[in-house]
């Protein structure tokens, strides 16, 4: 009996250890985007740098872990006016906050490969939970795909000030598109 | 025997676009020279909703001068200025198709949709992938892409139906005020017979 158990358990420790391992993004195959509604005409940018990084045990999935960091200098809408407004102080004001981040606190199992991920978001100072459903796919190579999306208030941020925060030509709600894959080699 | 007036569906439809074609292009100018701002984003709306507008209004226009003979020109008129006025307004009707659509081109080459009056969505003719496409690299820090090249038709177009409406306006007047023949009369409501 003794001779069994011991080889079992020291088979199962790479694994275990292999999945505490935080992921690091690959950012070929991810993007963090946001759709912005212009007197209700619905435009996307998408943030070239960011960064996140992944704790995921497909077997205890609420003892996962998901941080994220974006440049919010690297906006990009597609217009060089468009980028360089968002980076003043009426909208992210770079100068003093450079990056948004997340934290997440709990995560939840929503069922299938549904997870329910809730945490502080910082945005120019200030800090407001969000709660996003992220689908989380691993696959045998150990990749992890997780996608998903949340609304956001961008006047709760105070994202678009003075004349921006008149919400018919720039409506409050932002809604931010994700999907991060993630690989665990090492 | 062909009418002294176009009908008044023609008259409307003449003076409305004629009324859009002038707010749309004053709008166009304005915009592009304007510092980032809500009212910018609003007029560059305003721009396409007008462009959209002159694009179906013309569509119904051109069905109702097939199916309704225009008013005869005055016989004192040269066959030289009937060819050019033919030819004017093939061009000019070219143009009132060929101009809203390369707007709506080069919006979604920058991969901005269309929502005529913030209502109703329009599908994207281009991906701003597509729009980004490199035609020319001679500068390697600014490249000449495709949307650059529709940006440059859609306003090289405009400059074009600026000059034919000026000479289109230009040529109304002269008949009116130098020739006094009654082509001008042809456009304007009035009594229902010639004096």
């Amino acid at each position: 009996m003794r001779l069994f158990a011991i080889p079992l358990f020291a088979a199962l420790l790479p694994l275990a250890a292999e999945a505490q391992t935080p992921a690091t993004v690959q950012m070929d195959k991810s993007f963090i985007r946001f759709v912005s509604k212009q007197l209700n005409v619905p435009v996307e940018g998408r943030f070239k740098k960011f960064s996140a990084i992944l704790s995921y045990d497909a077997r205890k999935p609420e003892a996962s872990k998901v941080e994220f960091e974006v440049e919010l200098g690297s906006a990009d809408l597609g217009t060089a006016e468009a980028d360089t407004e968002l980076k003043r102080k009426t909208w992210f004001n770079t100068d003093a906050f450079p990056k948004a981040k997340f934290v997440s606190s709990s995560v939840k199992l929503l069922g299938g490969d549904r997870l329910e991920i809730t945490g502080p978001l910082i945005i120019k100072g200030t800090t407001l939970n969000i709660t996003t459903v992220a689908s989380v796919k691993t696959d045998a190579a150990g990749i992890s795909v997780a996608e998903g999306k949340f609304p956001l208030k961008r006047l709760a941020y105070k994202i678009g000030e003075g004349q921006w925060a008149d919400t018919d030509t720039v409506a409050d709600e932002v809604e931010v598109r994700y999907r991060l894959t993630f690989s665990s080699k090492k | 025997m062909n009418p002294i007036r176009y009908t008044g569906t023609a008259m409307l439809l003449h003076w409305s676009v004629a009324l859009l074609i002038f707010a749309g292009f004053g709008l166009g100018l304005t915009m592009v020279d304007m510092t980032f701002s809500p009212l910018k984003l609003k007029f560059y709306s305003w721009h396409k909703w007008i462009g959209i507008t002159i694009f179906a209004l013309v569509a119904f226009r051109l069905i109702w001068r097939l199916t309704h003979p225009a008013p005869a020109l005055p016989t004192s008129l040269p066959a030289w200025q009937r060819k050019v006025a033919h030819y004017s307004h093939v061009a000019m009707y070219a143009l009132f198709f060929a101009i809203p659509l390369t707007g709506w081109l080069f919006s979604s080459s920058k991969g901005i949709p269309t929502v005529y009056l913030g209502l109703v969505p329009l599908p994207d003719l281009l991906t701003k992938d597509m729009g980004e496409a490199i035609l020319l690299a001679t500068d390697p820090e600014k490249p000449f892409l495709l949307s650059d090249l529709i940006r440059l038709a859609h306003k090289s177009m405009n400059y074009l139906l600026g000059s034919l409406v000026l000479m289109h306006i230009g040529a109304a007047l002269k008949h009116h005020f130098i020739d006094r023949d009654d082509i001008l009369g042809r456009m304007i409501p009035g009594p229902k017979s010639r004096p």
